[in-house]
Order: structure tokens, then sequence, then C-alpha cells
């Protein structure tokens, strides 16, 4: 007895002394080489959301919360913050002593100006965000004070550098915000001052001396570069140009051999707040696809397991509800499922009265792609497969994407599209939009495209929206995915894995569900 | 008037309404492109608001209808001003001014370079006239014509960055080295190795086969016979009377390709991430920004123009038989 407790002790000593050993000390200094395609059109993600605007900009400024891979908030510009009882006042404690890099003091004003001035009114997704946002109150220039009509239970999610930053009040107010010159050289409180934009070749940030965490970022520099060619990428990696990229920046059929060199870390964490989703829309105004029976067939005979693991090479998960499983406080697998089974779904659309002809076709349908590369096509290609064996004949359409937003959410002229959403980190703020028929908005893009009307749906929505009882919310949200999942007016595939390909050499660069729309204050390269 | 200028003045009259001509056709493709540059920036924001489109399209004057937005355009453009790049929010002559130099200095170096490589093959498979020389050369012009630049370019970079570590993978050079002088001049060197090489093989091969047609051309002619007959050596016919004669059709060439030295670049510049004008327009098609491609569009045809008109003047001064058609 006494010498198995002796063992087990040693044994954890040397466990003890093991970890000890790798996590090491930070070490200061350095450059990283981060890659990024496309290049961003502007640096301020303030009112713009854009994917590649967010890497660079939540470098040199902030939001006032940041969040763990739970989406559970922590400390950023804010320090503590409270939610009134009835849901419909928050305050926010801000941090003291934290500078713009210009030399100016970071206050509740810049708070206010940035809520009401540019999420609410500009921000394409901040505009339902803040929608019952009527005031923010600012009693010291260190405590603001949001007022709502309504709870919002969402908004607290949605306060991160990326989805709501805070731009400075002294250089912004009064000016045109869209075209203003600080978008192109911006001024935040963040880790990182912004140094030099050369247009179509990189960005330089240099480490911010007077950073509020003190003894942060560790870097000296960032470099952020621009390469359009997929397999230039991967080429840059290997020869040491670039250290890291986040969002796939190499083709999934280069990442077994990159990761074969043992130089790097694929990391599929860090993508959790965006929780992107896959998925196919049916247009409900064809006369085929108002049959909610054909849309159950169609569901019958896709293989997402296949799709999964052979046109993604394995980086995606077979989706099941809407809303993904990332987003554990709401996600929900008890929903109608559509396992693969061709003969039901050949039995399902003889039943609708769509039967097979002749040339054992039953009718034709096109399918528009959302063009973001090879495999978005092949992810088509391989649907047309799938539905050709229940009799449906499927062209696929292929167009720059300006050309598919424009088919699909302004002249509404598609039948079956594969599309692809950040889901977020809440379903009011990601998925609501698809589903409301408040939001079948003709030339808005990533609206409700598919035409789908549902009272019940439309009820929970809006129950979502403002329910402060948690677990109230997360029925009427459990009760949305199963309707959803009844109805079928949109086929969730898979839920995307982006990676982030990175250096072994670089260090702690994946730490919360932001990934690399986190700060990067925490990250240090090993010499 | 001496004829000279009275043929420069003729093409330049003949060159406005062409100029005129090329911009409203070049306006009027452009918007019969789906989508429009709203679209774009709401699609890659992931959302957004009907108001908020609108608000943009306002912004952009694309709420304006198509003629209004074509004359405004004419007129701008009569001013010598090329409007402004509602995506890079700046001007487009601005844009273009920051980006020309890199495509220019590529394609001048892939120019230079598939030039007098391409008269030196030519001219080697011309004097070993189906011996061995000039198989290998007329086979390996065939094989640079015929491969995919973006495929040369990628297997050089595997070679000569990824596998042997000698030049940089892209970009024009190091970021954030902060070099100077010499230095600097050394590292764009570096870095513009490939990128040429690559652009270069294309050109190359259509120089070699040119120079060589051209070659074997002249030396049919008498005057080549009577060389001969002199008692000139072989070199000496081929390098002093070929050669010189020989020539001409390379100049007529290398004029016509002004045209695709802006055109012509994409690929490479893609592929080396070279930060040039060929991938500003690339992108600019993508993102409908249509007053930076009209801008792009309207410089390379004068540019085009520009080279015919040098062409035809130094083709009047080279034969004084040439007139003004």
């Amino acid at each position: 007895m006494i010498r198995t407790l002796r063992a087990l002790a040693a044994v954890a000593l040397l466990g003890l002394a093991a970890v000890t050993a790798t996590a090491q000390e930070p070490v200061k200094g350095g450059t990283l080489a981060v890659v990024l395609n496309p290049e961003p059109p502007i640096l301020v993600s303030a009112f713009n959301s854009a994917a590649p605007i967010g890497v660079v900009s939540t470098k040199v400024l902030e939001g006032l919360l940041t969040y763990d891979f739970d989406i559970h908030p922590k400390p950023s510009l804010a320090e503590t913050w409270k939610v009134s009882p009835d849901g419909k006042s928050i305050t926010f404690n801000l941090r003291k002593g934290v500078k713009w890099h210009d030399g100016r003091e970071f206050t509740s004003a810049d708070v206010q100006f940035s809520a009401m001035k540019v999420w609410k009114e500009m921000h394409p997704r901040g505009r339902s965000t803040f929608a019952k946002l009527l005031a923010v109150e600012t009693p010291s220039p260190l405590v603001a004070i949001f007022k709502l009509a309504e709870p919002s239970p969402y908004l607290m999610s949605a306060l991160t550098s990326y989805e709501s930053q805070i731009l400075p009040k002294h250089l912004y107010d009064g000016t045109d915000i869209a075209q203003n010159p600080y978008n192109n050289k911006p001024v935040g409180t963040g880790p990182f001052v912004f140094k030099e934009w050369q247009k179509g070749n990189f960005v330089t940030l240099e480490r911010n001396p007077a950073y509020w965490d003190a003894g942060k970022p560790y870097l000296d520099k960032l470099v952020i570069r621009f390469i359009p060619d997929a397999a230039a990428r991967a080429a840059a990696f290997e020869t040491g140009e670039v250290q890291l990229g986040g969002f796939s920046p190499v083709p999934l059929n280069d990442v077994k051999r990159l990761e074969a060199t043992g130089k790097f870390d694929i990391e599929t964490r860090g993508y959790e707040y965006l929780s992107p989703m896959f998925l196919m829309e049916f247009n409900l105004r064809n006369r085929y696809l108002q049959d909610k029976r054909v849309r159950a067939a169609i569901a019958h005979a896709v293989d997402r397991d296949l799709i999964v693991k052979t046109v993604w090479f394995g980086f995606g998960k077979p989706a099941v509800s809407p809303v993904p499983s990332s987003l554990t406080q709401f996600h929900t697998t008890d929903v109608a499922r559509y396992p693969l089974d061709l003969k039901k779904a050949d039995a399902l659309l003889d039943e609708a009265g769509f039967k097979r002809a002749g040339d054992g076709k039953r009718f034709k349908l096109f399918l528009d792609y959302l063009p973001y590369g090879s495999d978005y096509q092949r992810t088509a290609e391989y649907l047309k497969q799938a539905l050709s064996k229940i009799g449906i004949d499927v062209e696929v359409r292929s167009q720059d994407t300006a050309a598919f937003l424009k088919r699909v959410y302004t002249d509404n002229d598609f039948d079956l599209t594969t599309n692809f959403f950040y889901a977020l980190p809440d379903p009011t703020i990601g998925v609501q939009r698809i589903y409301w028929s408040k939001n079948i908005k003709k030339g808005v893009p990533f609206s409700n495209a598919s035409g789908f009307t549902n009272t019940e749906m439309d009820q929970l929505i809006e129950v979502a929206q403002v329910e402060h009882d948690v677990k109230k919310r997360r029925a009427a949200l459990v009760r949305w995915q199963q309707l959803a999942a009844e109805e079928l007016p949109v086929l969730d595939l898979f839920e995307t894995k982006f990676f982030t390909l990175a250096s072994k050499r670089v260090q702690n660069h994946t730490v919360s569900a932001e990934g690399v729309y986190s700060s990067f204050a925490q990250v240090w390269v090993k010499k | 008037m001496p004829r000279l200028l009275r043929i420069l003045a003729w093409r330049l009259l003949q060159a406005v309404p062409i100029i005129v001509g090329i911009a409203v056709f070049n306006f009027l493709l452009l918007h019969l492109a789906p989508g429009d540059a709203a679209d774009v920036l709401a699609g890659e924001a992931g959302g957004a608001t009907p108001e908020y489109i609108a608000e943009l399209r306002a912004r952009f004057g694309l709420d304006q209808p198509l003629p209004v937005q074509l004359g405004r355009y004419l007129a701008n453009v009569a001013t010598l001003d090329l409007g402004w790049s509602f995506r890079h929010q700046k001007s487009v002559t601005e844009l273009i001014a920051t980006r020309l130099p890199a495509t220019l200095l590529l394609m001048l170096a892939a120019v230079a370079t598939a030039f007098t490589l391409g008269v030196v093959a030519g001219v080697t498979a011309a004097r070993f006239l189906r011996r061995w020389p000039d198989s290998l050369i007329s086979v390996l012009a065939l094989l640079a014509y015929a491969t995919p630049i973006f495929w040369v370019g990628l297997m050089l970079i595997l070679l000569f960055s990824v596998q042997l570590g000698w030049l940089p993978s892209g970009g024009i050079e190091t970021v954030g080295a902060d070099l100077a002088g010499l230095d600097r001049i050394v590292d764009i060197a570096r870095h513009m190795v490939l990128p040429t090489l690559t652009l270069a093989l294309f050109f190359l091969a259509l120089y070699a086969r040119l120079m060589r047609a051209s070659m074997l051309e002249v030396y049919g002619q008498d005057f080549v016979t009577t060389a001969r007959a002199k008692g000139l050596t072989e070199r000496r016919v081929a390098y002093r009377h070929v050669l010189r004669n020989a020539l001409l059709p390379m100049v007529t060439m290398l004029g016509l390709q002004i045209g695709s030295l802006l055109g012509g670049s994409v690929l490479v510049e893609t592929v080396f991430g070279w930060p040039g004008l060929g991938r500003l327009a690339f992108e600019a098609v993508f993102q409908r920004d249509h007053n930076l491609l009209l801008g792009i569009l309207l410089l390379s045809s004068l540019l085009v123009v520009i080279a015919n008109v040098v062409v035809d003047l130094v083709y009047a001064r080279l034969d004084p038989r040439i007139e003004v058609a």
C-alpha cells in the first residue's frame, strides 16, 4: 500500500516537473509575420465586419470585453460590469489610465460615441444588435451605462474588439465616419500601434510601450503580409517568411504535407466566436421546393460525412441543427434527423407527385454556390452527383461573389445555393437572419433568401430577442431548432472548421474563442 | 511640314476618338457585370441593412441612371480626373501611381531579359538550322510557350525558395528590414529574380521563334549571297548582315507588347505577391471597383495607342518608303 502511494507520489512529482519544463517564460521581442488574404479594404472593424479587417484591426483597437473559449465575458477596456435585474441597464466600469495611441485619455465618452454613432447606426449587424439601445449614460469618465428599451440578452456576447470596436471620439466626432482618413491609419488603445500600410503588400504594427497591460505585448513588431495565391502562401510558410495565418490560409490538400514537416501547429480552436456553418438554402418560391417532402428527400440524399471527409479533408463536423455545437449554451441534438436514405428519398419524391420520367429524371434545379474557393465548387459538384441518384437533375452555375450576391439576394433567381454563415456567439445575432420572415429583404446579402415565413418561428425568434430568463430563453431556442429541422427551409450541411496555421515557434496564438481576432498582446516567439 | 511631324500629328488626331471610344466601351462593358460595389462591400461585411446599402450606393453615385454616370465619368476624364476609388478611399490616379512603378520594373526587366536571350537563342537556332542546337532551342521554346505561367512560378518558388532557400518566395522587398541605399537595391533585385524569370520565359519563347524565322527569311535574300560571294566568314555574315536586318520585326513585336505590359503581369503578380498594377486591376474586377478598373483600362489603352504611334514613327524613320496610310 505504502509502496503504491510512494510510486504514485513519484509519478506525480515527475508529472509536475514535466509541466514546469514545458510552461516556459515568454520571451520578449522579435517580429511575427502574419499572412492574410484578401487584403482588407480598411483597417477599422467598428462599422465593417469583413473578416480580413478584423485580423489587423483587433491588434490596434479594442472592445469593452473579450471572451474565453466558452464565450464567457472577460475584462478588456471594461474592468467590471453589471446587468440590472430587469435586464434594461448594463453598467460598465472602465479601465483607468488607458490612453489612445496619440496620447489622449480613453473615457466613457468614447464608449458612448462608438455605441450610439458607430455600432448602432453603421455596423451591418450592430444595427440589430443595438436596436434596443436607447442611450449610453456617462456619469463619470470611467463609467458607461447602457440603457435599453427592452432586455437584450445577446448583447453581452457582442462586445469584442471585432464585433463592437471602440473608436476615438476626438478623431471621429463630427466627421464623415465612413470616409475618415483614420480608417486607413487607425489610432487605438490596443497593444500594437499602426505604422505603415503599403497597399497590395503589407501592414506593419509596432509594440505599444504604454499598453495598459504592463509588460505586454511581448512582440516588438507585427507584419501582416498579403499573399493572394494559396500555393504561394504555403511556400511562404515553408521558407519561414511568414509564421502564422488564420482562416485556413493554405489549400486543404497541403495541410498533411506541412504537418509532416513537424514545424507547424494546426489549430482548429479559436473560431468558436464565429461558429461558421456551411448550408444549402432552398428557394421556397420554386414550385418543386415549395413541397416540404422534396426538401426532406434532398436532405436524405446528401451524405454529410462524405462531404466533410472527402471534400473538406475532415475540416468540419456534420451539422445537426442550425445552431452549431460550439454554442454549447443553446445547441440541441433533439431535432428531426435526415440520415442518408435514398429509398426514403425516392419514396418522398414519388409521394410528392414528381415521378421519374423515361430517362430516370424527375425535374431540374439550378445550384449556385458561393465562390469562395475550389472546396466550395467541389461541394457543389458532389451535391449534383448526390441528387442525380434520386432523379433530380442539378445544373451547377459558377459566378463571382458580386454576381452571386446579386442573383441570390436581389433577384432571388436561384433554386438551390450552397452558402456559408457565421452563427456568431448568439443565435439572435447570427442565425436569426436566415429564418426571420422580417428579414426577407431584397438586396441584402446573407438575409433570409429562401423566403421562409412561419408564424411560430417568428414568435420564437422574437421571444429570444427579449427573454431575460436564461431557461425560458433556451427553451425558445431549442424549439426554434426543432421547428427549423421540421420545416427545413435551409439544410445545414456541416460546421466549417477553419484552422490557424502557425510555426511551432509561435506561442500563445490561440487563447480564446476569438482566435486570430484576439489582440496578440499575449503572443511571443521562441528564439 | 516635315514628314515625321505630319505622321505624328495625324496619328495623334486619330488617337483622340479611339480613346474616347475605348472609355465609353469600357464603361458600358463593366456595367454589364451583375452586382455592384455596394453588393460586394455588404457581402464582405457579412450582412447589412437595406438603408446601409442604399447609403453606400448613394455615396458611390450608383443610384444615378447609367447615362448620368457615364456623362459624369467622361466629364471627369476630360479634365484628367480618373475619379475616386470608394473601396480604397483614395483617388484612382494616386492608386495607379503607387502601383505602376512595381509593374513597370517587373515588366521592363522581363522584356529586356526575354529580348536579349530571345535574340541569342533565335540567332543560334538559325545558324545551326536543323542540327541539334536548333532542335533543342525549338523544343525548349515550345515548352516555355505552352507551360502555364503560374505553374512555372510555383515550381521556381518550390525549387529556389523552399528547397534551396536561395531566393525569397514573394513580395518586392524584405518587410520590416528597413534597408537603405545599396542594400535595398540588392534586396529588391533578389526579390525580382523569380518573377522576372517566370514572366520572361513566356516572352522569351516568342522572341526566340520570331528571331529564328526572321533570320531564315533574311538568309534567303540576295545580298546575303553577295556577302558570302565576297568571301566573308559565316560568322560575319550572320552577325553583320543578317542579324541587323532580321531585328526589324522584333522591334515591331517589342512595341506591340507594351500593351501586354500591364495585362500580362496579373498571374505573376498574384503568384509572387508583387504589389503591382495587374493585381490591382484583377482585384478591382471582383470588387466591382469600376472607377479604379476604368482608370487602369484607360491607362493601358493610352499606352497601347502611344506605343503604336512610336512604332509607326520608328518605322517611318527606318524605311523611307512608308507613308501615312
